[in-house]
């Protein structure tokens, strides 16, 4: 019998498989398909301050293996997350889950907390600084160390619960922005986010993507999201959530050998959507496959 | 929503573009006309969604466009190809809401879904009429199905070369009715929409990422509130439509 149970600051997960934000909605969605309580949790959809109805369409294109999306954070905003869409939630998930969330400034991010925290069913905060910062021009947060300290710190100083930063990889150096984090006290790293990619219709010569330029996942950026949690894990010491293309209950032990305390599935979901499902329930197979008892053992083995 | 395997039956070209596919499968869970199912193609990453033309018990027959790589694909699978698919999308006609004299109107490959929702209507007990657009004479399919099924079937083409030339809404005022359901391209449902005198239904297409309401690819703004295509459509009351 193997152990699938991985611990991410105090909260032990019974496998370490997570729905990523934005793929997943507010989980009822994808309960009417399976018992979304054998997933280790999931992280719901990336939530701000005020509602938002999210860019203009169209937001999607496809690449080799993967795709592009433009959604642009559409949410029904905190409030009506916390009365309407938690409250069904917990109809049918006994877990807890990882609260995903956006911000266009530092108050909002912190607002947001302020408020989730309060909820028994967040396990930890995931934040998300691949937002722009109004206040700086709209730059964004996650490819300034900086910013990204200013955040991890002010939200910090709200939080009761674990604080995840989830960090862009478009970036110079990706290390040098989890080690800013790390120094401002966040309690672990999630990535990575998507990656911005572009398709241009070649008959209309056109962007496919109403905005243009969109966040490129799917199973073609698996080695790009390993490399960088693999350079992350040698920068910092704190917990890790992996993500990015993974979509196979191998790819969940190539990450966690990479770095990665638990592993996010992303956009597999929403080309299988029991993907995360058949990923938890193969994951045993696998880890007898490589001789793995304890799936927590092998956190950051190829180091 | 279901998934699961479907056997090819057979895959013709009605015209130079477009194409018939017969899936024999599982259909329980297609439930009204409207819907639309997902289908997965091997190489590509996203599935394709296809309106549904016809559905019986033992296979769901559906009429697309070649207009990319991956229908360019489609067209070339056989009798006997196996494909994973996703039945049981999306909202549909609701047959009972739909008025007792109904026009149908379908633009180009929004011609098939108005093919089953004109069965389930006059199952219904209700009366059909449909009107159907084309560019050109050579572009026209399924006609032969309508007039089968004993409805009165007009075709308009853009340039005359079949029918009454012009738009589908040149052939609206031949029809006495009192709800319009429709499909087709978006400046076509806006001219039914402007024509029209009664409520109806509009069907409409966007591109989608998951198909089954989890990604909010393919949001819209209505009167009613935010809506996915995918899940909340593709079918709008015409009260709840923005422009």
């Amino acid at each position: 019998m193997v152990d699938t149970r991985v611990t991410l600051s105090g909260w032990t997960l019974d496998n370490p498989i997570i729905p990523a934000s934005g793929t997943f909605g507010y989980g009822y969605e994808y309960a009417e398909l399976y018992d979304i309580n054998i997933l280790g949790s999931f992280s719901f959809k990336g939530t701000t301050l005020e509602p938002r109805f999210g860019n203009p369409t169209p937001r999607i294109a496809e690449t080799p293996n993967g795709m592009i999306n433009s959604v642009g954070l559409q949410n029904p905003g905190i409030d009506a997350v916390i009365s309407e869409e938690l409250p069904k939630l917990r109809k049918c998930f006994n877990k807890k889950v990882v609260a995903n969330i956006g911000g266009f400034a530092v108050e909002e991010f912190v607002k947001i907390v302020e408020k989730l925290d309060k909820e028994d069913i967040v396990g930890l905060h995931e934040v998300n600084i691949s937002c722009p910062n109004l206040h700086k021009g709209g730059k964004n947060f996650g490819t300034d160390a900086d910013a990204a300290y200013e955040v991890t710190k002010a939200v910090k100083k709200v939080a009761t619960k674990p604080v995840y930063i989830k960090l862009t990889p478009n970036v110079t150096d990706i290390a040098s922005i989890a080690k800013a984090v790390e120094e401002a006290g966040a309690d672990g790293i999630s990535l990575i986010n998507t990656l911005l990619g572009m398709r241009i219709n070649k008959r209309t010569r056109k962007p496919v993507i109403a905005n243009k330029m969109g966040g490129f996942s799917g199973s073609a950026i698996f080695l790009v999201a390993l490399r960088c949690v693999y350079q992350v894990y040698e920068a910092v010491n704190i917990p890790i959530i992996g993500m990015g293309g993974v979509s196979s209950a191998e790819d969940v032990i190539e990450m966690m050998m990479a770095g990665a305390t638990a592993v996010e599935v992303g956009a597999y979901n929403l080309v299988n959507p029991y993907g995360s499902k058949e990923i938890v329930e193969d994951l045993p197979r696998v880890m007898e496959k490589y001789r793995i008892e304890q799936l927590s053992d092998i956190i950051g083995g190829a180091h | 929503m279901k998934q699961s395997i479907f056997t090819i039956d057979y895959n013709i070209a009605l015209t130079s573009d477009v194409y018939k596919m017969r899936l024999i499968g599982d259909t329980s869970d297609i439930k009204r006309p409207g819907e639309f199912v997902n289908i997965k193609l091997d190489g590509f990453y996203l599935r394709r969604p296809i309106s549904v033309f016809d559905c019986d018990e033992e296979a769901v027959t559906i009429i697309y466009k070649v207009v990319g790589e991956g229908t360019e694909y489609m067209k070339t699978l056989e009798y006997g190809a196996q494909l994973d698919v996703l039945t049981g999308l999306g909202n549909g006609y609701d047959v009972d809401k739909c008025g007792d004299k109904v026009l149908l109107i379908g633009g180009g490959v929004g011609v098939p879904p108005m093919y089953y929702l004109a069965k389930k209507l006059l199952e219904a007990g209700k009366t059909v009429s449909m009107i159907m657009g084309f560019n050109k004479k050579e572009e026209i399919f399924a006609k032969e199905d309508f007039e089968a099924l004993g409805v009165p079937t007009y075709v308009t083409t853009v340039d005359g070369s079949e029918g009454i030339k012009g738009f589908v809404t040149n052939a609206m005022d031949m029809v006495e009715y009192d709800c319009v359901c429709t499909c087709g391209p978006e400046p076509m449902l806006r001219a039914v929409y402007d024509a029209s005198k009664t409520t109806g239904y509009y069907s409409f297409e966007e591109r989608m990422g998951c198909g089954f309401g989890a990604c909010m690819g393919c949001s819209c703004k209505t009167k009613y509130g935010n809506k996915r295509i995918c899940k909340d459509g593709p079918v709008l009351v015409k009260e709840e439509i923005i422009w």
